[in-house]
């Protein structure tokens, strides 16, 4: 018997027939029985594409250009619809990056985990439900007996995701196809999915190929690493080999993006810009900051990190001037702030800024960049004319595109484009204190560090204080010199960026900080091993 | 715009068609018009000549060229009314999304108590009131259909004050103007235009029905609505003469609605 899946001369493609978009451009994989494949690349390199090709699912509009798909000796994509349907959900299962949109809300977990097995014929109601409890069990789920008696929206996100993960696994299939499960969890949570993922995906001995663009989640899970780029794959090899010594170039710089550091050698911390005392806010009667003291040193990055639900962008919001707080004051540069944005003077709309985490919601579609640019540079600064053109190229200067771009939309840009005109969009108020929610977590690796890279550019050249909001530690370990620690709206700890790395206090830090994948195969084993031991 | 046309499949051509033809006749109405339009050519109720092309009516004036008049009075009153009921209603349903809080409360009342009776009844009461003139029954429609479109652009623009761009905008501390007008209105442009469509049709067949019911337009002004009411008898004699109008108010409501289909499909796909 030969390999369970084996991927030759793989093409696809899509649009015109005359010019095509590319997709995947000749790929060849090859899993083994109980192997899990890891696929690695940037947005757009064709990984999703090539995982559900691996499943026989091409999208609509799609076509096979070439190439063949072969599955424990059949051609998937040579079989007729019917036939595949039937492998669908009981040979080959798919779990897709957010279970919360991948769930029916309107059915409970139980009957959505066994509709495989019971499609199948796998298996009888009843029997297909005492399966799905012990698989619930497995993937360590709190009160497996009754957590599928509940709806979607009932359970943690956390939770939803495994509960994905064993409705893939009812009918022990042959091969699952893991598309980015745990990229929009929490660190914390990340941790507990790839272990019930791993455990079960062992025990069962399924294979699997594991999408997803961290390169440290997919050390823990994969046998094999393939790396991808443009439809092409650039270099697979085992794990271990592969984080050694990787050949490509390409490889290398995937790899070295964790390494930016932000050059050190600097001045003793300044007085601070923003001072808080007491800051205490609620929505409506939920209070979610419960009288926080904090600082913001004047020319600084003051990183704020915390899992979701922490706090941080409602800090984000209430220093923006967007939620006034209950109770406590802010100082700015001695004087008090006022933290009502219908009251604010230009002076001090102007002062604050925000980049956000998303530049497709951001940035206004229907207006072109340089009317994006120009406004708050007319607003703020009463340029007209040509002084006010030559000021917005200016500002594409700064964030390094090109002026050609002034006159397209955002949604003729790339993702790292757009967040560098978001970028630009704040400076152009030229302000002192900036707000990063998050800028970086919705962008690829290399694109990131280049947006990392020029965030700590121009706060040297311009002397900005940024509060940066993250829950990717890597990202505060690169840029971060200040750190502040938030968890259920209190912070719980804060002070330099090497004290809190490697002097974590408080263990909700110290919980945080190993919950960090890292670029090392054994470092799942090693934190979950720590994990079950008593917090000290 | 010649894409634009070349991709617009053969409903909404013909669709654009008839409204091109319509809008030309309602223009140059007295240059096209053999008669005038409140001119009495003959007897009443004359059958079909090669001088009078579809006979007379009632009183007896030229039945074509009162209906070539009519498009003019019957479209044009029909598009002011409900430009107007999008203006307003448009913007009010933005500022409420935006503002939120009691503004969109008090609004969204008002707006529930216009909707809660009938829109003929009321229609029927206010010009009671007020009384039947053409500037009354175009604001009195205004106001009713100014309802439904307020919802519409209320819900539409809900999904957009969430986003970023403008929080963005609130933050450089923008009035309510520049945030209705440019930041959000571009947004909802497309839903509101094919909204337009079809209100437009319903302002249309409510103005006739007011004609036909003898409060809407009043004579001797030729419109479509009150010309079926006026030749209605003739039915009776197994004459089709009273249809025509109704055909020409059928054939510009369904013209309408399948342009209106192609812009919400339009809409609906991968728009940048």
């Amino acid at each position: 018997m030969g390999n369970l899946l084996t991927i030759r001369g793989l093409a696809l493609e899509a649009g015109p027939r005359r010019s095509p978009t590319r997709l995947l451009r000749g790929i060849d994989l090859d899993l083994d029985r109980g192997e899990v494949l890891g696929l690695v690349g940037e947005s757009g390199a064709g990984k999703s594409t090539a995982g559900l090709a691996a499943m026989g699912h091409v999208r609509d509009g799609v076509r096979v250009a070439a190439g063949s798909v072969e599955f424990d000796g059949q051609d998937l994509l040579r079989l007729p619809r019917g036939r595949l349907r039937r492998l669908h959900g009981r040979h080959l299962s798919y779990v897709a990056q957010s279970a919360a949109a991948s769930f029916n809300p309107a059915h409970r977990l139980i009957d959505q985990v066994t509709e495989a097995p019971r499609l199948h014929r796998v298996a009888s109601r009843k029997a297909a439900q005492a399966d799905a409890v012990a698989l619930f069990s497995q993937m360590h789920l709190p009160d497996p007996g009754g957590i599928g008696a509940r709806y979607p929206h009932q359970v943690s996100g956390g939770q939803l995701q495994r509960a994905m993960t064993a409705m893939a696994m009812t009918c022990r299939p042959g091969l699952i196809v893991f598309d980015e499960p745990t990229t929009a969890l929490d660190v914390t949570t990340q941790i507990e999915v790839l272990g019930a993922i791993r455990d079960a995906v062992e025990e069962h001995g399924t294979a699997a190929i594991y999408i997803s663009h961290d390169l440290a989640v997919v050390a823990q899970m994969a046998d094999r690493i393939c790396v991808m780029k443009d439809g092409l794959v650039v270099e697979t090899a085992p794990t271990r080999t592969m984080l050694d010594a990787p050949r490509e170039d390409y490889t290398r710089s995937l790899w070295s993006v964790r390494s930016f550091r932000r050059p050190e050698a600097e001045a003793p911390a300044p007085e601070p810009l923003l001072e808080g005392r007491g800051v205490t806010a609620a929505y409506g009667r939920v209070r979610v900051l419960h009288g926080l003291d904090f600082a913001f040193a004047r020319g600084r990055t003051t990183a704020v990190v915390g899992e979701s639900g922490s706090g941080k962008s409602t800090l984000a919001r209430v220093l923006a001037g967007l939620l006034p707080p209950e109770a406590g004051e802010v100082v700015w540069g001695g004087e008090p702030m006022e933290m009502r944005l219908a009251r604010r003077g230009s002076g001090t709309l102007r002062h604050v800024q925000m980049i956000y985490q998303s530049a497709d919601t951001a940035l206004n579609p229907r207006h072109a960049i340089r009317r994006i640019l120009s406004r708050p540079v007319r607003r703020f600064t009463g340029r007209r004319g040509a002084a006010l053109e030559a000021r917005v190229g200016e500002l594409m200067d700064q964030v390094e595109l090109d002026r050609a771009l002034l006159d397209r939309r955002p949604g003729e840009l790339s993702g790292g484009q757009k967040q560098r005109v978001g970028i630009a969009r704040a400076l152009a108020a030229e302000p002192e204190f900036v707000i990063c929610d998050e800028v970086t977590s919705a962008l690829d690796q290399l694109v990131a560090e280049g947006i990392l890279r020029l965030l700590v550019g121009l706060q040297r050249e311009l002397g900005l204080t940024f509060m940066f909001i993250t829950h990717d530690l890597a990202v505060v370990e690169a840029i971060a010199h200040h750190v502040i620690v938030l968890e259920n709206g209190r912070i719980v700890e804060q002070g330099g960026r090497d004290d809190i790395f490697e002097r974590p206090r408080h263990p909700y830090t110290r919980r945080l900080l190993a919950s960090v994948p890292r670029m090392d195969p054994d470092w799942l084993d090693r934190a979950r091993t720590r994990d079950l031991q008593p917090h000290a | 715009m010649k894409s634009l046309l070349r991709s617009a499949p053969p409903t909404a051509l013909f669709g654009m068609v008839v409204l091109a033809a319509v809008a030309i006749t309602a223009v140059f109405a007295p240059l096209l018009a053999p008669y005038g339009e409140t001119e009495v050519v003959g007897s009443a109720y004359q059958q079909w000549t090669s001088a009078h092309p579809l006979g007379t009516d009632n009183l007896g004036r030229d039945m074509l060229s009162r209906m070539i008049f009519g498009a003019r009075n019957t479209v044009g009153l029909a598009l002011l009314t409900t430009v107007l009921a999008f203006v307003a209603g448009a913007t009010l349903g933005m500022v409420a999304a935006l503002k939120g809080g009691w503004v969109d409360q008090v609004l969204a009342r008002a707006v529930d108590v216009l909707m809660a009776v009938p829109p003929l009844i009321l229609a029927l009461m206010l010009l009671a009131i007020v009384g039947a003139s053409i500037p009354n029954m175009i604001a009195v429609i205004s106001v009713i259909y100014l309802a439904p479109v307020f919802r519409l652009a209320r819900a539409a623009a809900m999904n957009v004050v969430g986003l970023d761009f403008v929080e963005a905008a609130r933050l450089r501390g923008e009035g309510l103007g520049w945030l209705v007008g440019r930041e959000i209105l571009p947004n909802i442009w497309s839903t509101l235009v094919a909204e337009f469509g079809v209100r437009f049709c319903f302002v249309f067949l409510f103005i006739a029905a007011l004609s036909f019911l003898g409060i809407g337009i009043q004579p001797p002004t030729a419109d479509w609505g009150s010309m079926v009411k006026e030749n209605a008898t003739l039915i009776t004699f197994g004459d089709v003469t009273p249809l025509i109008p109704a055909a020409a108010i059928a054939l510009l409501t369904i013209a309408v609605n399948l342009i209106v289909d192609w812009m919400l499909h339009r809409a609906s796909g991968l728009e940048t």
